[in-house]
């Protein structure tokens, strides 16, 4: 039975390999930058991740960044963080959110607002943050206004909003043991679908997704790897330093310093992470993210003979 | 303890200017464990206000008195006698103890001489970290002892988020522990990880500030 009916549930359902991409939206209030990343991106994915605030730069709102990539054929993946909203505003944000049109919602904390001052921005790192809720608790407060059409409150809405749930996962990041845990917390307060932390070592992953399996919660919620395209070997050696849950095999940040051109490389090695995340049991997709230069992913998905998207 | 940290100088300096006589008053309690605010702190900032107005070009007489505690109606009355004699107290107690003084002397200028942080214990010397926040909703009891709406960033209720560092530390310091990588540890170290994965549903935030400003009534200890 669906859920939400979106057309990421429905791939899933179908037994297809699904595959979500990831459009930051921009710091203005342009709809063209969303727009112009549309026309690139249509019809090469399942989902459009639309982030929200992500790292705590202020941009165009994810429910107004997914409202126009919805209008141009691109079905979005709203992300809602804890970060800003209390149960209420995220709530009054789902209602409208879901009125827009919106049917798939991801779930995370948010980063603190202490990383938006980096490189050359100011940011808001002297702001409040709110955390009432945090994103298990919001993921079970999505799924009762979709299943018992409450709140929170256990107020009764005028009608359901049937979301499919969506939630993150850095398997790799410590406490690693209790990681796979705390995936079950996850799905066991609602996550339909759960998009990864970047994963570079898809050995590692594949022993990550193993423990979820023998846990009985690959049948329960559906695994998407989540794959960065590497720019450079400094950006490796930068992720693989600085970002929390991501490692990045040595043997991959040499190959990548010794080719010609790092880009292509990089390239290359985006389209064999997908290759082996497809070989692993358990994964049923994967959630691509090129950050600031979406334009580069039809091409690679093409490689991957992921295209066209099936029909469903 | 409270914990609380000296404003910088030149605020200080700022709000002083055009006062004549005035006080520097301590509290002997928490702010002089946290080194912020006793009988020390107040003497050492005494001459150093006098000094920096008087190189502004005012000219200040600074006293000094560290009271008891600031946040007890019967210590904050001993400044009574002191009070016919200044124009201004700068008060080094925390946030309660500053408004003690204001509400019992509504005629007076009292200005904050810290910033009241946190509800914190001294770890080492020098050092004080985090431990309360008056949250109004204890959780201790399911969290092995850790706090973690005052030592979690994000106060999270069920388990680290995916910023957790290697060697445990916190995505925004990496300084500061994930308390969260330590509940767990714990857990595992007294075999009771089962404790930690149940969902924990929305808390309630309107036992503390949330709910309006706290007001406790224990109808027995009213006469």
């Amino acid at each position: 039975m669906m859920k939400a009916g979106s057309r990421l549930e429905k791939v899933l359902q179908a037994g297809k390999f699904a595959l979500t991409v990831e459009v930051g939206p921009p710091r203005g209030a342009d709809p063209e930058d969303v727009l112009r990343k549309a026309g690139e991106l249509v019809g090469i994915a399942d989902g459009y991740n639309v982030t929200d605030n992500q790292t705590a730069v202020v941009r165009m709102s994810s429910i107004a960044g997914a409202k126009l990539l919805l209008d141009a054929g691109c079905e979005p993946i709203m992300q809602m963080t804890c970060r800003d909203r209390n149960r209420i505003a995220l709530q009054s944000d789902l209602l409208g959110a879901w009125a827009l049109g919106m049917r798939n919602c991801l779930c995370i904390s948010g980063d603190h607002q202490i990383a938006s001052a980096s490189g050359k921005l100011k940011g808001h790192p002297g702001s409040k943050n709110v955390f009432d809720v945090d994103s298990i608790q919001l993921i079970s407060i999505i799924k009762e206004m979709r299943d018992s059409g409450v709140l929170e409150s256990g107020d009764p809405i005028a009608q359901p909003t049937p979301f499919f749930i969506g939630a993150a996962w850095t398997p790799m990041a410590p406490p690693e043991e209790f990681r796979v845990l705390r995936l079950a917390k996850k799905v066991e307060a609602g996550a339909d679908f759960i998009q990864t932390q970047a994963v570079f070592d898809m050995e590692r992953f594949a022993n990550a997704v193993k423990a979820a399996s023998d846990m009985g919660l690959t049948g329960k919620t559906a695994i998407l790897a989540g794959i960065i395209v590497p720019k450079s070997a400094r950006m490796l050696e930068y992720m693989n330093a600085n970002v929390p849950g991501v490692d990045v095999p040595e043997s991959l940040i040499k190959r990548m310093a010794a080719a010609a051109n790092q880009r292509e490389e990089g390239y290359k090695i985006t389209v064999e992470l997908i290759q082996a995340a497809q070989e692993i049991p358990g994964v049923k997709g994967v959630h691509l993210q090129a950050i600031e230069s979406e334009e580069v992913l039809p091409g690679i998905i093409k490689a991957t003979g992921l295209l066209p998207r099936p029909q469903v | 303890m409270i914990i609380a940290e000296w404003k910088p100088l030149p605020e200080l300096v700022d709000k002083l200017k055009g006062y004549k006589r005035v006080l520097v008053a301590g509290c002997a309690t928490c702010v002089a464990e946290c080194a912020a605010g006793g009988e020390r702190e107040v003497e050492t900032l005494a001459p150093l206000l006098r000094m920096a107005l008087k190189k502004e070009g005012y000219d200040v007489t600074v006293n000094t008195k560290t009271l008891e505690r600031q946040c007890e109606w019967e210590f904050v009355e001993s400044l009574a006698e002191l009070v016919p004699d200044i124009d201004a107290v700068v008060s080094l107690a925390c946030g309660i103890g500053v408004q003690a003084v204001a509400e019992r002397f509504p005629d007076l200028a009292v200005y904050p001489g810290v910033n009241t942080t946190s509800l914190a214990i001294r770890q080492e010397p020098g050092l004080w970290l985090a431990r309360c926040a008056a949250c109004g909703d204890c959780v201790l009891g399911e969290t092995f002892g850790f706090c973690p709406v005052a030592r979690c960033a994000k106060s999270l209720s069920n388990g680290p988020c995916g910023g957790t560092r290697k060697e445990g530390k916190c995505e925004v310091n990496e300084e500061l522990d994930c308390v969260w990588h330590q509940i767990y540890e714990r857990a595992k170290a007294r075999g009771k990880v089962d404790q930690l994965l149940k969902v924990r549903k929305p808390r309630n935030w309107s036992n503390s500030g949330h709910g309006g400003p706290k007001r406790m009534v224990r109808e027995d200890l009213r006469s």
